[in-house]
């Protein structure tokens, strides 16, 4: 190895450390015996044990999931269309429309959302943090469902419809089994944005309602709240965002670097 | 264009099929957006949020409109877009945010380059992996990655711990990693990584390598083949990385608001600050479209500087 590639390797291992190893530190001091997250002190499974019986959490984790889910299967759908329609067709609104929501700054969509939501003399809750989720998500599932359409034999449809399919016959039995692995990725991608989304739900929460990043923020915002019961949620949070990615990885290998 | 192979009269399938996103994006993504661009020209309400266009009678429930041709003097302004640009404070904090984000995309490049080459070198099995590496973490919950620069940099921390007793051996009093404007640049560095190396990778991937051979023939060392060739190559890709890093970075207000210290706040959280603390909802508005517009103008000039550099290829 020469010295050059040695630097470059040197480097690279550097940034991967400097990636991972912060992600190491949370899951470690959620087994942690202190309430400090300075020093190791011994094993424990209590901050787990506390985060079971945290019923604020709870319900927190609750509604994320209730979010997370309508956001997944509403995105999905529209976002399978748009994707549709903007493979097919030379559209000039729809393309802008999906796009922008990705490109901008997430802050400028939350705050002009709570104006829009205020305006209509809507409860903040549930619901408008529903419906941003499904804003912004429409986009990554769009993006997903057309690069896979872009990769389609549409040779095939073609032949399909020559066999005599009605051109429902040749979505259904052709184009849908084919695009499946686009649309799955989509979905989960949707399911892990909404679930993982803090900025947009900040803004168009309101008071009574609570996801988990922003119960997490309003703990580690407070340092007199703060515990590793923190660790422990972010801990668990994190082996599912992760475990979805990597389905997702499997099912669409292009999917994530769709962006 | 459409083709013909899904039949179902062209343009019934066409709005069949586009209306239902289209609606749904117009509802939820531009009609907020143009409100809130509406917003920047009115008053703010006597307690927060804006003042009011239509009364209702809280008796009969009648709804009186007020702003009229004669009375729109009253709602509409442009004070609040004058209040910017009277007072200096708002020109610097937007320009310390630049700041803020270029030096975190430069610092982003310097650690992605390297990486995203390496990737590109390597074997096709070994490349998938270490992409994915590379996006997972940027899948993990933000919150969490900025929690974690919280703990390592916490005065607690072995980190801050290890640096102090570093600065002690020279003399140089405790400093305080948390809460100041290093954390927040390492903050926005390891949340924006995944969005250089990606770009980067993708161009350096498809670089013919049988010219760096051409180059070496030729006698050129390894600064110079990759001075005169790789990076002039790489161009669009580090044009496209700028502007994934540049723009969301401009924007964020989490991470200044958990990791920085009361004179590292950006625009992000001015523009929170104006609409959840003080609720002066004109002037959030005015904020939120000198941003839009910053990052429109960014956009434009990476999209222009990356098309300049393809041309060249």
């Amino acid at each position: 190895m020469n010295k050059v590639s040695r630097w470059v390797w040197g480097s690279a291992i550097a940034v991967y450390a400097f990636l991972y190893l912060p992600l190491a530190i949370v899951v470690l001091f959620s087994f942690n015996d202190s309430n400090l997250n300075a020093e190791w002190v011994g094993f424990t499974l209590k901050w787990y044990v506390m985060l079971f019986n945290d019923e604020v959490m709870l319900e927190a984790a609750m509604n994320t999931l209730i979010i997370g889910l309508v956001t997944c299967v509403v995105a999905t759908v529209l976002g399978t269309l748009a994707g549709f329609a903007m493979y097919k067709w030379r559209l000039r609104l729809l393309p802008v429309l999906v796009l922008t929501p990705i490109a901008i700054p997430e802050i400028l969509m939350g705050v002009s959302l709570l104006i829009f939501f205020v305006m209509l003399n809507m409860t903040l809750g549930l619901v408008s943090i529903t419906l941003s989720h499904i804003a912004f998500c429409i986009g990554f599932v769009a993006i997903v469902v057309r690069s896979r359409l872009q990769g389609m034999d549409e040779s095939l449809v073609e032949a399909a419809r020559d066999l005599g399919a009605t051109p429902l016959m040749a979505f259904r039995k052709i184009t849908l089994p084919l695009i499946m692995p686009g649309i799955i990725a989509g979905a989960l991608m949707a399911f892990t944005l909404s679930i993982d989304d803090f900025v947009i739900s900040f803004f168009t929460a309101g008071v009574g309602s609570n996801t988990l990043p922003l119960e997490i923020y309003s703990r580690v915002k407070v340092p007199m709240k703060l515990n590793p019961e923190v660790n422990a949620v972010s801990t668990l949070l994190m082996m599912l965002t992760l475990s979805l990615i990597l389905i997702v990885s499997r099912v669409a290998p292009n999917a994530l670097r769709a962006e | 264009m459409s083709k013909p192979v899904y039949g179902i009269g062209g343009r019934f399938a066409k709005w069949l099929i586009s209306a239902p996103p289209l609606v749904y994006l117009l509802v939820f993504f531009a009609l907020p957006a143009l409100i809130m661009v509406f917003a920047a020209f009115r008053f703010p309400g006597d307690y927060g949020g804006l003042l009011p266009l239509v009364e209702t009678d809280p008796e009969t429930g009648k709804q009186t409109v007020l702003i009229t041709l004669d009375t729109w003097r009253d709602y509409l302004t442009f004070e609040n877009f004058g209040r910017f640009f009277e007072d200096s404070i708002y020109i610097e904090l937007f320009l310390k945010s630049f700041w803020y984000a270029g030096l975190t995309t430069l610092i982003c490049l310097i650690l992605a380059y390297p990486l995203s080459w390496l990737i590109a070198r390597s074997h096709k099995k070994t490349r998938d992996l270490l992409v994915l590496l590379v996006i997972l973490p940027f899948w993990s919950n933000f919150l969490i990655r900025v929690y974690a620069w919280m703990i390592i940099l916490g005065p607690q921390s072995y980190f801050s711990q290890a640096v102090n007793g570093v600065l002690g051996v020279f003399g140089i009093e405790p400093v305080s990693l948390l809460f100041s404007e290093f954390a927040v640049i390492v903050g926005l560095v390891y949340v924006h990584l995944p969005f250089m190396v990606l770009p980067l990778y993708a161009n350096l991937e498809k670089h013919d390598m049988s010219l760096l051979d051409a180059a070496q023939d030729l006698g050129a060392n390894a600064w110079q083949r990759f001075w005169r060739v790789t990076w002039p190559l790489s161009l669009p890709g580090v044009w496209a990385g700028v502007a994934l890093v540049f723009i969301p970075a401009l924007g964020m207000f989490a991470i200044p608001d958990l990791l920085g210290g009361t004179n590292s706040m950006m625009i992000g959280n001015l523009i929170k600050q104006q609409y959840l603390d003080s609720r002066d909802w004109p002037f959030g508005s005015v904020l939120s479209i000198m941003l839009t517009l910053s990052v429109l103008l960014l956009a434009l000039v990476a999209a222009w500087a990356g098309s300049r550099g393809k041309k060249k290829d």
